[in-house]
């Protein structure tokens, strides 16, 4: 495999493959994440196919494609939340499961139940308990990191509402308040723009610039075409493979936009059909 | 006095009571509430079967028995929905149904053996409490000692367990082990409230007071508490009241008791109760009504603020979609808090309070209708309709907010005292005396 300063790059596809930059020199430095070879299916019907990406260090890198493209479940199965029905994730070149207080998560925000009865400070606290251990309350030092995290994403003054008693995307915010109080060095988010408020649109870029400004890598998943230029360096365009990546510049191009978008079934599509219907689910 | 018998009894099941409670609202929050009935219900062949082993009545074996079928009704569920495209309501259903089935049969079989009659056996599906004797009791409360000190231990993380399970896997938690052990713990309170409570009812001691407890607050910890005591009052209150009239058996009586407690949390809870929430909606109402009533009565005398003439009820009628007596009903209601008065001559008229408010009120509409022109490009002679429905809940910082883009805008006039024209045509005629 050839390393590539450039940004993400999908080793497979040779298509998206970006000429090697002239500084290629960083070889020796792992990836912050790299995914090799995997497969995900759900009820035995492929959703992703053998992915294979190494995400850039200190970039942001967002993941666009059609619904259903399998965008959310990519990041599902880096953190090991859907199984693999193949493949490995690896972080700094060691396995995730290794590496997990380097790696953030914000979740899409649908994917709790907002009548939860505990305050926006509490959610965010629980950001922290990845490195409580066991039976350890939260301290005083973990309020303030939680605190600070609210300040950050403009949302302070509702440290003590109740989490149902705010706005869609002040909910947006408290989940990346949770995610900042990690202090991790990897970021997956699962659509943070997804149905925010201009103003909690702009609290998230700014804090996504703040992030990259002290080095962090982070991987989103992005629904706003119009947006990818703006806010990310790097591209994925994903439909159940990775059709292209690398940065925005190279790879983000009306062809490489129709091969994602295209209405057409593609191959693999019709292949996972058929291996559905000749293997009925039990 | 209360005879010492009873106050083991009564011990025993508000023991029982506070922690299911605690269990139960954990329950509760991750939608587990219906796992506790199949629980409960796959318990019974447990106790028939460990009954027909050892042919004698042995506390401690039953629940044992108990334990185990309880377990593998749980696990049969898991399976089902798992392994088949079953979803989980469904897989609850056959399982609670089939595994009582089979407990009732065996129930039959062990009644018609000659030592069945003496077994009782037939107390665990709807529960006798005065059945308890110390030795229980002490087992219970051995029992509830350690379910409530895990549960304060596992605080932390049984609460980010309920709240999100795929953040707490990222965090690195053992969410499947942490689930086993909730799960565990839900299995244990279950099958010791067998006995008082029964296999029927159980369900209900462990829903009922944390899905009361939830309706007075928005904190966990207080729900927990709340939920614990709510369950130790339904444990000793029920079982108090059936030993008192005598022949009612214990489990529906208690559930009787706890639907009482929640029936009364349902309404009268501050803020998330009925009865709070339908007079925040009246109020909203009468609030509506009055600020309509007002901002009509200013618009028909606007020419002449200063004289601030009087107006007859036909009049409003022209401006509003009311009828003459809904017209006379809300200016009866302005006029007793001392918005209106009555003149002489049978007309209404502004009083200095009233006109005060309406300033406001007419302030805050043509902020609204202003905003909606410049900013969602609302056409004029739509804008009153489309702008009546939001003003009425407009906070002061977001109308603050309104005049500070729309002075920015220059489409409003800095700091004064009464609000400009309206945007659109307000046709008065008529129906305004001096």
């Amino acid at each position: 495999m050839t390393m590539n300063a450039a940004a993400v790059t999908s080793e497979r596809p040779a298509m998206n493959r970006t000429s090697d930059s002239p500084g290629a020199s960083q070889s020796a430095a792992p990836w912050p994440v790299e995914i090799h070879d995997m497969t995900v299916a759900y009820h035995r019907k492929p959703v992703l196919w053998d992915i294979d990406l190494a995400i850039s260090r200190g970039h942001l890198t967002g993941i666009v494609g059609p619904n259903g493209a399998g965008k959310s479940t990519l990041i599902k199965a880096v953190l090991g939340l859907v199984p693999k029905a193949s493949g490995r994730v690896t972080v700094y070149g060691k396995p995730y499961e290794q590496q997990r207080h380097l790696v953030g998560y914000v979740p899409q925000r649908e994917s709790v139940d907002w009548d939860f009865p505990v305050s926006a400070l509490d959610a965010v606290l629980m950001g922290r308990y990845g490195r409580l251990g066991w039976f350890r309350r939260p301290r005083k030092t973990d309020r303030e990191a939680a605190m600070n995290a609210l300040r950050q994403v403009g949302m302070a003054d509702f440290a003590g509402r109740q989490i149902a008693q705010l706005s869609g995307g002040q909910q947006q915010r408290v989940f990346l308040a949770r995610a900042l109080v990690q202090e991790a060095d990897i970021y997956f988010m699962d659509e943070p723009f997804a149905g925010v408020d201009a103003a909690t649109e702009k609290a998230i870029v700014d804090l996504l610039r703040e992030l990259k400004r002290t080095g962090r890598t982070v991987v989103a998943v992005h629904h706003d075409l119009q947006t990818v230029e703006r806010y990310f360096d790097n591209v994925i365009l994903l439909n159940m493979r990775v059709v292209a990546a690398g940065p925005v510049a190279d790879v983000y191009t009306p062809m490489n936009l129709q091969n994602t978008y295209g209405g057409r079934l593609t191959i693999l599509d019709e292949v996972a059909e058929a291996v559905r219907q000749a293997k009925p689910i039990r | 006095m209360i005879p010492f018998n009873t106050m083991v009894v009564l011990c025993g099941t508000g023991l029982l009571g506070v922690v299911s409670g605690i269990i139960g609202s954990f329950a509760v929050l991750r939608r587990r509430a219906l796992m506790g009935d199949a629980l409960a219900h796959a318990a019974l062949p447990g106790i028939c079967l460990a009954f027909l082993i050892l042919g004698e009545r042995h506390l401690p074996a039953l629940l044992l028995g108990a334990l185990i079928t309880g377990t593998v009704g749980v696990l049969v569920v898991t399976t089902l929905r798992h392994a088949t495209r079953i979803k989980e309501d469904a897989a609850i259903g056959i399982v609670l149904s089939v595994f009582f089935g089979a407990g009732v049969v065996l129930l039959r079989v062990i009644q018609n053996m000659p030592s069945g009659n003496r077994a009782g056996l037939d107390h665990y599906i709807y529960g006798k409490a005065a059945g308890m004797v110390v030795q229980d009791v002490q087992w219970i409360g051995g029992v509830c000692l350690v379910v409530i000190l895990a549960a304060v231990l596992l605080y932390k993380e049984f609460t980010l367990l309920s709240f999100d399970t795929a953040f707490a896997a990222t965090l690195g938690w053992p969410t499947l082990r942490l689930d086993i052990v909730m799960m565990g713990l839900l299995v244990i309170v279950t099958v010791v409230g067998l006995p008082a409570v029964g296999v029927v009812m159980m369900a209900a001691m462990l829903i009922i007071p944390g899905a009361s407890a939830r309706f007075w607050t928005e904190r966990l910890h207080v729900m927990l508490i709340l939920a614990a005591v709510f369950g130790g009052l339904t444990g000793i209150v029920g079982t108090w009241l059936s030993a008192t009239f005598s022949r009612l058996p214990a489990g529906p009586v208690i559930v009787l008791v706890a639907a009482a407690i929640f029936v009364v949390s349902m309404t009268f809870a501050p803020r998330r109760g009925i009865l709070a929430r339908t007079l925040s909606h009246v109020n909203l109402r009468r609030r509506t009504a009055r600020q309509n009533l007002l901002r009509t009565m200013y618009e028909l005398v606007e020419r002449d603020l200063d004289a601030r003439p009087a107006v007859t009820p036909a009049a409003l009628t022209r401006l509003r979609a009311w009828t003459e007596p809904h017209a006379r009903r809300l200016l009866a209601a302005g006029a007793r808090v001392g918005l209106i008065e009555r003149t002489s001559d049978g007309h209404f008229r502004l009083t200095d309070r009233g006109l005060l408010e309406a300033v406001g009120v007419v302030r805050t509409h043509r902020l609204w209708e202003m905003f909606l022109i410049e900013q969602a490009h609302i056409a004029t002679d739509h804008v009153d309709r489309d702008a009546d429905s939001i003003e009425h809940v407009l906070g002061a910082d977001i109308i603050r907010d309104l005049e500070d883009r729309l002075v920015q805008l220059g489409r409003w006039p800095h700091g004064t005292a009464r609000p400009p024209r309206s945007p659109h045509e307000i046709a008065v005629d008529g129906g305004v005396t001096p």
